[in-house]
């Protein structure tokens, strides 16, 4: 694919949209006309060319503008980037995982050339080049986790395997949805659960937690999850609450199409080889309604996922307040037909 | 696990360590590299006998973790072989290929242990092997209390003394050497783990020694082998298709029938998300439920099944799809 990287904010004057082509392959989540959390794991095998399920890890239009993002979120706050001692051989799967499978994906922005130990690795659309050696973190100018971090779309986190649980032991965490690396880092999987509603009733976390405890080299597993933001804005954080959080107060029948996002995460999780640990990707996808609805399947079935959403759900995800008017500007797209089964564009 | 997850390699050198013990070492048939893995990993082998008898047996990776350009297994010819250890011993020379699952690590290292108490009997040996190889890299404070028969049935001491020097403790039963398990246990600082593997006797022992001295259990590791997935062959019939349909040994219910052009929804492959639930409509023998989405009461009541990981004990099953 020819990449074009474009140059745009997610903060202050918000200048993020996505082209035609990037609405075409927007990672819908909704394969029906209703939303309920079930175990939607499946596995992370090649998906259709041009789809972001195409290779391992996605890199899109928004690279360039994401990566310089992240960057100012982390210059303003270090802590969205930790590491627990004991997750140095994780960050090194991970500084592989990614370098390889960017480079096989995108040979004509990355390229890594491997002597033994000795790594060259060349990111053209950020201007990096780094000589190191695989293994020692004194010939990187950050940790390993960071280093390819901060050259890669998407939040990451690093899962322990001990005591029939999983850690979260170290992350870089950017562009979440209202959590804090900070807060969680040392929690396992049930801890960090704790606050999504209706889920843990339906046993949606044991289930997925014997799962991942499972999970094996080779064969990743990915999941779509979804919420909705008030502009273009990447860092939703809990420690950035006052900047955003009263975005919500701010949507009008006038502005709604441009203010409201639809937040898509593509989630994917790998057993890394020498550690042990499991990788967890957090790939974070965002469209605005006008740009939503310009595929007619979705304007249809948008409006009606958030009329069947439970209360519960609709207050955890934080669109409570401007829900009703969110419904009523895209009740306009509804006409009552019926829906094609799948998440795809008719 | 899914058959196709299995990689075939060329076995390149076989070697007699002790009475009763080989080691062999194999490299991927296309040249290529094998998966990185962490010590105390086990890979899967399938044998085939020239007759179609199969074994898919776990055996330990004892090589470097730094290494992937081979993998290598020691096997023991078991008193009780179900024919696994005897066709490896017997049939299994350089130029002979086998297929085997890509690594996996049930008896990880417990990486913020301050310790690690090795505890390992005969053949118990191996996973151990690729164990040190990390902790020496990782310059972590460890030691080796290795429990054997003889010195012809110890494999590797040697090597092992030689490599990590006063760090390795033998004992030989012929020589009456006891393993002073009790002693060990009294004597660690605050923050050790303990490992074992080697028979099932000498594991309950030392776990129940542990527990018995006041250690945590976090803190008590013992080797675990991922169950090759039950492999008896059987027929099941779908009541609504109207049609049988065979079901091998290296395969589940849901890829035999996909392979026959039948597609009922699945979603992990894994027995965790619940897509493939299916209705037991009759069966012969008890269903061997692998799965982590059906509750125990629906697992004893016998009319579900996962069809992407469950089988039948029986030979046959019928299914409402």
């Amino acid at each position: 694919m020819n990449l074009v990287f474009k140059n745009e904010t997610f903060r202050d004057d918000f200048t993020f949209s996505n082209s035609p082509a990037a609405i075409r392959r927007f990672p819908f989540p909704f394969h029906e006309d209703k939303y309920m959390y079930s175990v939607n794991i499946e596995p992370h095998v090649p998906g259709p060319k041009g789809s972001p399920f195409e290779f391992p890890i996605d890199i899109d239009e928004h690279y360039v503008s994401e990566m310089a993002d992240r960057a100012k979120v982390l210059e303003q706050d270090p802590k969205r980037c930790q590491a627990l001692p004991h997750m140095m051989t994780a960050q090194w799967d991970m500084l592989e995982l990614l370098m390889t499978s960017m480079a096989a994906s995108y040979p004509e922005h990355f390229t890594l050339n491997r002597d033994g130990d000795r790594w060259h690795w060349i990111n053209r659309p950020l201007k990096i080049e780094q000589k190191f050696v695989f293994g020692d973190a004194s010939t990187l100018p950050v940790g390993p986790m960071e280093f390819i971090g901060r050259q890669c779309q998407g939040d990451f986190s690093l899962q322990d395997q001990r005591d029939n649980q999983l850690w979260m032991d170290a992350g870089i965490i950017t562009t979440q949805a209202d959590w804090s690396l900070d807060f969680d880092v040392g929690m396992n999987f049930t801890e960090w659960h704790g606050p999504v509603p209706l889920a843990h009733q339906a046993r949606v976390f044991e289930r997925a937690l014997k799962f991942l405890l499972n999970l094996q080299n080779g064969h990743p597993v990915r999941r779509l999850n979804w919420t909705m933001t008030i502009n273009p804005r990447l860092d939703t954080s809990p420690e950035n609450f006052h900047k955003w959080g009263s975005d919500r107060m701010t949507v009008t029948p006038e502005n709604v199409g441009d203010k409201v996002h639809l937040r898509v995460e593509l989630q994917g999780l790998w057993r890394l080889p020498r550690s042990n640990a499991v990788l967890f990707s957090i790939r974070c996808y965002l469209i605005k309604l006008r740009e939503l609805v310009t595929v007619p399947k979705w304007g249809r079935r948008l409006p009606r996922v958030l009329q069947s959403l439970p209360p519960e759900l609709i207050d955890y995800k934080g669109i409570t307040r401007y829900r009703d008017t969110t419904l009523e500007w895209l009740s306009k797209y509804d006409d009552g037909a019926p829906t094609s089964p799948g998440t795809l564009p008719d | 696990m899914t058959s196709s997850s299995t990689r075939r390699v060329r076995v390149v050198e076989v070697e007699p360590v002790a009475d009763r013990i080989k080691r062999f070492r194999f490299v991927d048939v296309s040249g290529e590299k094998l998966p990185t893995f962490s010590g105390g990993s086990h890979v899967v082998v399938t044998m085939r006998a020239p007759d179609g008898h199969l074994w898919r047996n776990p055996y330990s990776l004892m090589g470097s973790p730094a290494d992937a350009s081979s993998y290598q297994i020691s096997v023991c010819r078991a008193d009780d072989s179900r024919g696994g250890s005897d066709y490896m011993h017997d049939n299994v020379r350089v130029g002979s290929e086998l297929d085997v699952t890509n690594p996996i690590n049930l008896f990880s290292i417990a990486r913020k242990a301050r310790k690690h108490l090795l505890i390992a009997g005969g053949i118990g040996i191996t996973p151990f092997m690729s164990m040190m190889h990390e902790l020496a890299a990782a310059n972590a404070n460890f030691e080796l209390h290795y429990k054997v028969r003889s010195q012809t049935r110890g494999a590797f001491c040697n090597d092992l003394v030689r490599q990590y020097g006063s760090r390795v403790h033998t004992y030989r039963s012929d020589a009456g050497h006891a393993l002073p398990l009790g002693t060990l246990l009294r004597d660690q600082p605050v923050g050790t783990h303990l490992y074992v593997c080697g028979p099932q006797a000498m594991i309950d022992w030392a776990l129940e020694s542990g527990r018995a001295a006041g250690w945590p259990h976090e803190n008590l590791h013992s080797e675990h082998f991922s169950a090759p997935r039950p492999g008896s062959p059987f027929t099941v019939k779908l009541a609504r298709s109207e049609c049988e349909i065979q079901v091998g040994p290296q395969q589940s219910i849901l890829e035999a029938l996909e392979q026959n052009g039948i597609d009922p929804p699945s979603l992990c492959r894994g027995g965790a998300c619940g897509q493939c639930e299916t209705r037991v409509l009759a069966r012969t023998g008890a269903l061997q439920h692998n799965d982590h989405y059906l509750t125990e009461e629906e697992k004893l009541g016998g009319e579900k099944i996962m069809i992407c990981v469950s089988r039948t004990a029986g030979n046959c099953l019928t299914l409402d799809l």
